[in-house]
Protein backbone atom coordinates (compact mmCIF):
# COMPACT_ATOMS: atom_id res chain seq x y z
CA UNK A 1 0.00 0.00 0.00
CA UNK A 2 2.65 2.21 0.55
CA UNK A 3 5.49 0.89 -0.61
CA UNK A 4 6.66 4.34 -1.76
CA UNK A 5 7.42 5.92 1.69
CA UNK A 6 9.09 3.07 2.80
CA UNK A 7 11.63 2.45 -0.03
CA UNK A 8 12.28 5.93 0.53
CA UNK A 9 13.12 5.05 3.62
CA UNK A 10 15.21 1.87 2.94
CA UNK A 11 17.03 4.38 0.55
CA UNK A 12 17.70 7.05 3.11
CA UNK A 13 19.16 4.48 5.96
CA UNK A 14 21.37 2.62 3.40
CA UNK A 15 23.38 5.48 2.04
CA UNK A 16 23.58 6.94 5.49
CA UNK A 17 25.33 3.41 6.39
CA UNK A 18 27.18 3.36 3.05
CA UNK A 19 28.33 7.11 3.97
CA UNK A 20 29.59 5.89 7.40
CA UNK A 21 31.40 2.47 6.15
CA UNK A 22 33.53 4.22 3.15
CA UNK A 23 31.09 2.58 0.02
CA UNK A 24 31.55 2.52 -3.58
CA UNK A 25 28.42 0.49 -4.20
CA UNK A 26 25.70 -1.12 -2.59
CA UNK A 27 25.17 -4.90 -3.74
CA UNK A 28 22.26 -6.22 -2.05
CA UNK A 29 20.48 -5.27 0.41
CA UNK A 30 19.00 -7.87 3.56
CA UNK A 31 15.40 -6.66 4.68
CA UNK A 32 13.85 -8.75 7.20
CA UNK A 33 10.16 -8.65 7.09
CA UNK A 34 7.14 -9.21 9.16
CA UNK A 35 5.08 -12.54 8.33
CA UNK A 36 2.03 -9.83 7.78
CA UNK A 37 3.40 -7.03 6.21
CA UNK A 38 1.62 -6.14 2.69
CA UNK A 39 4.22 -4.59 1.15
CA UNK A 40 4.65 -6.01 -2.08
CA UNK A 41 8.05 -6.66 -2.98
CA UNK A 42 7.88 -6.32 -6.69
CA UNK A 43 6.58 -2.93 -6.68
CA UNK A 44 9.53 -2.04 -3.95
CA UNK A 45 12.20 -3.42 -6.30
CA UNK A 46 10.83 -0.82 -9.09
CA UNK A 47 10.63 2.26 -6.68
CA UNK A 48 13.53 1.54 -5.28
CA UNK A 49 15.33 1.34 -8.90
CA UNK A 50 13.84 4.38 -9.63
CA UNK A 51 14.46 6.82 -6.61
CA UNK A 52 18.49 5.46 -5.99
CA UNK A 53 19.07 6.63 -9.32
CA UNK A 54 22.52 8.38 -9.25
CA UNK A 55 23.24 6.81 -6.04
CA UNK A 56 25.95 4.42 -4.86
CA UNK A 57 22.77 2.33 -4.44
CA UNK A 58 21.44 2.45 -8.28
CA UNK A 59 21.98 -1.08 -9.05
CA UNK A 60 21.09 -2.37 -5.87
CA UNK A 61 19.17 -5.86 -5.40
CA UNK A 62 16.68 -6.01 -2.27
CA UNK A 63 16.30 -9.29 -0.79
CA UNK A 64 13.41 -9.89 1.73
CA UNK A 65 13.90 -12.40 4.54
CA UNK A 66 10.28 -13.38 5.81
CA UNK A 67 10.10 -13.56 9.81
CA UNK A 68 8.34 -16.43 11.16
CA UNK A 69 9.47 -16.00 14.48
CA UNK A 70 6.66 -13.23 15.42
CA UNK A 71 3.01 -14.09 16.14
CA UNK A 72 2.27 -15.00 12.88
CA UNK A 73 -0.98 -15.10 12.24
CA UNK A 74 -3.50 -12.59 12.86
CA UNK A 75 -5.14 -14.65 15.74
CA UNK A 76 -2.66 -15.29 17.95
CA UNK A 77 -1.83 -19.08 17.39
CA UNK A 78 -0.40 -19.16 21.18
CA UNK A 79 -4.01 -19.09 22.79
CA UNK A 80 -6.64 -19.97 20.37
CA UNK A 81 -9.93 -19.48 22.13
CA UNK A 82 -8.36 -16.44 24.52
CA UNK A 83 -8.59 -13.65 24.17
CA UNK A 84 -5.28 -11.29 23.23
CA UNK A 85 -3.71 -8.67 21.50
CA UNK A 86 -1.34 -8.75 18.13
CA UNK A 87 1.55 -7.08 18.88
CA UNK A 88 3.82 -7.61 16.05
CA UNK A 89 4.05 -9.30 12.70
CA UNK A 90 4.34 -6.50 10.12
CA UNK A 91 7.61 -4.50 10.98
CA UNK A 92 10.17 -4.00 8.67
CA UNK A 93 13.55 -4.19 9.75
CA UNK A 94 17.34 -3.59 7.70
CA UNK A 95 19.41 -6.10 8.57
CA UNK A 96 23.20 -5.95 7.02
CA UNK A 97 23.83 -5.40 2.88
CA UNK A 98 26.53 -6.44 0.99
CA UNK A 99 28.75 -3.62 -0.96
CA UNK A 100 32.11 -2.98 -2.44
CA UNK B 1 38.32 -6.89 -8.86
CA UNK B 2 36.75 -5.57 -5.26
CA UNK B 3 35.98 -7.72 -2.58
CA UNK B 4 32.20 -7.55 -1.66
CA UNK B 5 31.77 -7.15 2.42
CA UNK B 6 28.95 -7.40 4.64
CA UNK B 7 27.55 -4.41 6.64
CA UNK B 8 25.88 -5.21 9.43
CA UNK B 9 22.69 -2.05 9.34
CA UNK B 10 20.38 -3.51 11.86
CA UNK B 11 17.63 -0.45 11.71
CA UNK B 12 13.82 -0.75 11.76
CA UNK B 13 12.30 1.49 8.96
CA UNK B 14 9.86 3.63 10.44
CA UNK B 15 11.99 3.98 12.97
CA UNK B 16 12.29 8.11 12.41
CA UNK B 17 8.58 8.24 12.60
CA UNK B 18 8.37 6.41 16.13
CA UNK B 19 11.26 8.79 17.53
CA UNK B 20 9.14 11.90 16.40
CA UNK B 21 6.19 10.14 17.75
CA UNK B 22 7.65 9.72 21.02
CA UNK B 23 9.26 13.76 21.36
CA UNK B 24 5.39 14.68 20.25
CA UNK B 25 3.84 12.83 22.96
CA UNK B 26 6.45 14.53 25.17
CA UNK B 27 5.85 17.55 23.57
CA UNK B 28 2.11 17.07 24.26
CA UNK B 29 2.99 16.50 28.19
CA UNK B 30 4.75 19.01 28.73
CA UNK B 31 2.05 21.54 26.84
CA UNK B 32 -0.53 19.81 28.79
CA UNK B 33 -2.73 19.61 25.83
CA UNK B 34 -4.08 16.11 24.43
CA UNK B 35 -3.86 14.62 21.50
CA UNK B 36 -6.41 12.71 19.56
CA UNK B 37 -5.85 10.42 16.43
CA UNK B 38 -9.43 9.96 14.67
CA UNK B 39 -9.73 7.72 11.44
CA UNK B 40 -12.56 5.98 9.28
CA UNK B 41 -12.34 5.07 5.65
CA UNK B 42 -13.64 7.95 3.26
CA UNK B 43 -17.02 9.13 4.14
CA UNK B 44 -17.86 7.02 7.59
CA UNK B 45 -18.54 10.29 9.26
CA UNK B 46 -15.04 12.35 11.04
CA UNK B 47 -15.96 15.62 9.97
CA UNK B 48 -19.55 15.49 11.08
CA UNK B 49 -18.61 13.55 14.55
CA UNK B 50 -15.69 16.43 15.05
CA UNK B 51 -18.72 18.85 14.79
CA UNK B 52 -21.23 17.27 16.69
CA UNK B 53 -17.90 16.75 19.63
CA UNK B 54 -17.34 20.69 19.60
CA UNK B 55 -20.85 21.22 20.02
CA UNK B 56 -20.86 19.30 23.18
CA UNK B 57 -17.40 20.11 25.03
CA UNK B 58 -16.12 23.58 23.63
CA UNK B 59 -17.35 25.49 26.62
CA UNK B 60 -15.64 22.93 28.71
CA UNK B 61 -12.56 22.46 27.05
CA UNK B 62 -10.72 24.53 24.69
CA UNK B 63 -10.06 22.71 21.41
CA UNK B 64 -8.17 22.51 18.32
CA UNK B 65 -8.31 20.74 14.86
CA UNK B 66 -6.03 19.70 12.30
CA UNK B 67 -7.29 18.42 8.88
CA UNK B 68 -5.48 15.83 6.85
CA UNK B 69 -6.95 15.65 3.51
CA UNK B 70 -4.94 14.32 -0.09
CA UNK B 71 -6.42 18.03 -1.16
CA UNK B 72 -8.92 20.17 -0.59
CA UNK B 73 -9.61 22.68 2.25
CA UNK B 74 -13.80 21.82 3.05
CA UNK B 75 -13.21 19.96 6.37
CA UNK B 76 -11.23 22.64 7.84
CA UNK B 77 -13.42 25.74 6.86
CA UNK B 78 -16.82 23.45 8.24
CA UNK B 79 -14.83 23.28 11.31
CA UNK B 80 -13.71 26.66 11.66
CA UNK B 81 -17.37 27.91 11.05
CA UNK B 82 -17.82 26.20 14.45
CA UNK B 83 -15.48 28.67 16.08
CA UNK B 84 -12.67 26.36 16.45
CA UNK B 85 -9.55 26.57 15.51
CA UNK B 86 -8.55 24.46 12.12
CA UNK B 87 -5.61 23.71 10.30
CA UNK B 88 -5.75 21.96 6.87
CA UNK B 89 -2.91 19.72 5.93
CA UNK B 90 -2.82 18.88 2.43
CA UNK B 91 -1.23 15.75 2.36
CA UNK B 92 -0.47 15.50 -1.60
CA UNK B 93 -1.30 12.04 -2.14
CA UNK B 94 0.03 10.47 0.93
CA UNK B 95 -2.43 8.22 1.83
CA UNK B 96 -1.59 8.66 5.54
CA UNK B 97 -0.62 11.69 8.22
CA UNK B 98 3.03 10.52 10.11
CA UNK B 99 4.04 12.52 13.03
CA UNK B 100 6.29 14.99 11.19
CA UNK B 101 3.28 16.57 9.07
CA UNK B 102 1.48 16.60 12.56
CA UNK B 103 3.91 18.14 14.26
CA UNK B 104 3.95 20.48 11.44
CA UNK B 105 0.18 21.08 12.04
CA UNK B 106 0.26 21.16 15.52
CA UNK B 107 3.31 24.29 14.88
CA UNK B 108 0.48 26.05 13.46
CA UNK B 109 -1.76 26.04 16.68
CA UNK B 110 -1.46 28.13 20.12
CA UNK B 111 -0.82 24.73 22.11
CA UNK B 112 -0.72 27.20 25.27
CA UNK B 113 -4.34 28.32 24.69
CA UNK B 114 -5.63 24.26 24.11
CA UNK B 115 -6.73 21.62 26.15
CA UNK B 116 -7.30 18.99 23.23
CA UNK B 117 -6.16 18.95 19.57
CA UNK B 118 -8.07 16.17 17.54
CA UNK B 119 -6.54 15.10 14.06
CA UNK B 120 -8.76 14.08 11.55
CA UNK B 121 -6.64 11.49 9.52
CA UNK B 122 -6.92 10.96 6.01
CA UNK B 123 -9.55 8.82 4.79
CA UNK B 124 -8.52 5.27 4.58
CA UNK B 125 -8.93 2.12 6.61
CA UNK B 126 -5.26 0.90 6.00
CA UNK B 127 -1.93 3.04 6.08
CA UNK B 128 -3.02 5.59 8.21
CA UNK B 129 -3.28 2.29 11.28
CA UNK B 130 0.84 1.91 10.51
CA UNK B 131 1.77 5.05 11.51
CA UNK B 132 2.06 6.79 14.72
CA UNK B 133 1.29 9.82 14.25
CA UNK B 134 1.96 11.01 17.85
CA UNK B 135 -1.02 11.19 19.36
CA UNK B 136 -2.29 10.11 23.14
CA UNK B 137 -5.13 7.92 21.86
CA UNK B 138 -6.49 6.29 18.52
CA UNK B 139 -9.81 6.01 17.84
CA UNK B 140 -11.50 4.84 14.67
CA UNK B 141 -15.34 5.21 13.25
CA UNK B 142 -16.67 2.14 11.23
CA UNK B 143 -19.86 3.39 9.73
CA UNK B 144 -23.40 1.13 9.88
CA UNK B 145 -23.56 0.90 5.93
CA UNK B 146 -19.68 -0.21 5.35
CA UNK B 147 -20.84 -3.34 7.22
CA UNK B 148 -19.42 -5.69 10.24
CA UNK B 149 -17.20 -7.80 8.04
CA UNK B 150 -14.63 -4.68 8.47
CA UNK B 151 -12.83 -6.03 11.54
CA UNK B 152 -11.90 -9.48 9.03
CA UNK B 153 -10.54 -7.34 6.33
CA UNK B 154 -8.68 -4.63 8.03
CA UNK B 155 -7.56 -6.10 11.03
CA UNK B 156 -4.81 -3.65 11.99
CA UNK B 157 -6.85 -0.60 12.75
CA UNK B 158 -9.24 -2.66 14.81
CA UNK B 159 -6.08 -3.57 16.57
CA UNK B 160 -3.99 0.00 17.15
CA UNK B 161 -7.21 1.68 18.25
CA UNK B 162 -8.40 2.70 22.19
CA UNK B 163 -11.76 3.77 20.81
CA UNK B 164 -14.50 2.03 18.69
CA UNK B 165 -17.39 4.40 17.16
CA UNK B 166 -19.57 2.41 15.31
CA UNK B 167 -21.61 5.22 13.82
CA UNK B 168 -24.50 6.19 11.65
CA UNK B 169 -26.48 3.87 13.77
CA UNK B 170 -29.66 5.37 12.62
CA UNK B 171 -29.23 3.05 9.30
CA UNK B 172 -29.28 0.33 11.74
CA UNK B 173 -32.64 -0.68 11.03
CA UNK B 174 -32.34 -0.65 7.32
CA UNK B 175 -29.78 -2.97 7.27
CA UNK B 176 -28.21 -6.74 8.27
CA UNK B 177 -25.58 -5.18 10.09
CA UNK B 178 -24.85 -7.53 12.94
CA UNK B 179 -23.87 -5.67 16.25
CA UNK B 180 -23.28 -8.74 17.98
CA UNK B 181 -21.02 -10.19 15.25
CA UNK B 182 -18.85 -7.08 15.10
CA UNK B 183 -18.62 -6.50 18.96
CA UNK B 184 -17.18 -10.27 18.67
CA UNK B 185 -14.90 -9.86 16.02
CA UNK B 186 -13.63 -6.90 17.23
CA UNK B 187 -12.83 -7.76 20.83
CA UNK B 188 -11.09 -11.12 19.62
CA UNK B 189 -8.78 -8.66 17.93
CA UNK B 190 -8.68 -5.96 20.55
CA UNK B 191 -10.07 -6.76 24.09
CA UNK B 192 -8.97 -3.41 25.54
CA UNK B 193 -10.72 -1.73 22.71
CA UNK B 194 -13.80 0.51 24.15
CA UNK B 195 -16.88 0.65 21.60
CA UNK B 196 -19.23 3.47 21.39
CA UNK B 197 -22.38 3.33 19.54
CA UNK B 198 -23.28 7.03 17.76
CA UNK B 199 -25.16 8.96 15.21
CA UNK B 200 -24.35 12.29 14.18
CA UNK B 201 -27.50 12.52 12.83
CA UNK B 202 -30.06 12.06 15.77
CA UNK B 203 -27.08 12.60 18.34
CA UNK B 204 -27.30 9.48 19.88
CA UNK B 205 -24.76 8.14 22.53
CA UNK B 206 -22.80 11.23 21.59
CA UNK B 207 -22.91 12.28 25.33
CA UNK B 208 -21.10 8.96 25.88
CA UNK B 209 -18.55 9.46 23.56
CA UNK B 210 -17.69 13.01 24.55
CA UNK B 211 -18.01 12.01 28.22
CA UNK B 212 -14.71 9.76 27.51
CA UNK B 213 -13.00 12.15 25.69
CA UNK B 214 -13.16 15.05 28.59
CA UNK B 215 -11.71 11.71 31.01
CA UNK B 216 -9.40 10.84 28.77
CA UNK B 217 -8.77 14.90 28.13
CA UNK B 218 -8.97 15.72 31.91
CA UNK B 219 -6.71 13.04 33.01
CA UNK B 220 -4.17 13.60 30.64
CA UNK B 221 -3.70 17.67 31.32
CA UNK B 222 -4.21 17.51 35.01
N1 LIG C 1 -27.41 9.25 8.54
C1 LIG C 1 -26.24 9.65 8.99
N2 LIG C 1 -25.40 10.32 8.18
C2 LIG C 1 -24.19 10.73 8.66
C3 LIG C 1 -23.79 10.46 10.01
N3 LIG C 1 -22.56 10.97 10.18
C4 LIG C 1 -22.19 11.52 9.01
N4 LIG C 1 -23.17 11.38 8.08
C5 LIG C 1 -23.15 11.83 6.68
O1 LIG C 1 -22.15 11.11 6.00
C6 LIG C 1 -21.52 11.92 5.00
C7 LIG C 1 -20.01 11.93 5.19
O2 LIG C 1 -19.72 12.52 6.44
P1 LIG C 1 -18.33 13.25 6.74
O3 LIG C 1 -18.40 13.70 8.16
O4 LIG C 1 -18.00 14.24 5.71
O5 LIG C 1 -17.34 12.01 6.62
P2 LIG C 1 -15.73 12.01 6.72
O6 LIG C 1 -15.37 10.74 7.38
O7 LIG C 1 -15.27 13.27 7.36
O8 LIG C 1 -15.32 11.98 5.19
P3 LIG C 1 -13.86 12.26 4.54
O9 LIG C 1 -13.26 13.42 5.28
O10 LIG C 1 -14.16 12.56 3.13
O11 LIG C 1 -13.08 10.99 4.71
C8 LIG C 1 -22.15 13.30 5.13
O12 LIG C 1 -23.16 13.42 4.17
C9 LIG C 1 -22.74 13.29 6.54
O13 LIG C 1 -23.85 14.14 6.67
C10 LIG C 1 -24.72 9.75 10.85
O14 LIG C 1 -24.46 9.46 12.02
N5 LIG C 1 -25.90 9.35 10.28
MG1 LIG D 1 -13.89 14.71 6.66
Amino acid sequence: MHELPVTESILDIVLKNAKKNDVKKIVTIYLNVGELSDLEEEWMQKYFQYLSKGTLAETAQLSFIVDKNDLGKIQCPKCNEEKCTLKSGKEYYIKNMEVI
Amino acid sequence: MDEIRLIEVKEEIHADNKVVAEKLRDRMAAEKTFLLNLMSSPGAGKTTLILKTIETIKDDLRMGVIEADIDSIVDAEKVAAAGIEAIQLRTGGFCHLDASMVEKGLNGLDLSVLDMVIIENVGNLVCPAEFDTGAIKNVMILSVPEGDDKPLKYPLMFSVCDVLLVNKIDYLEASDFNMTALNERVLALNPDIKIFQTSSKTGQGIEDWAAWLREATTTFIR
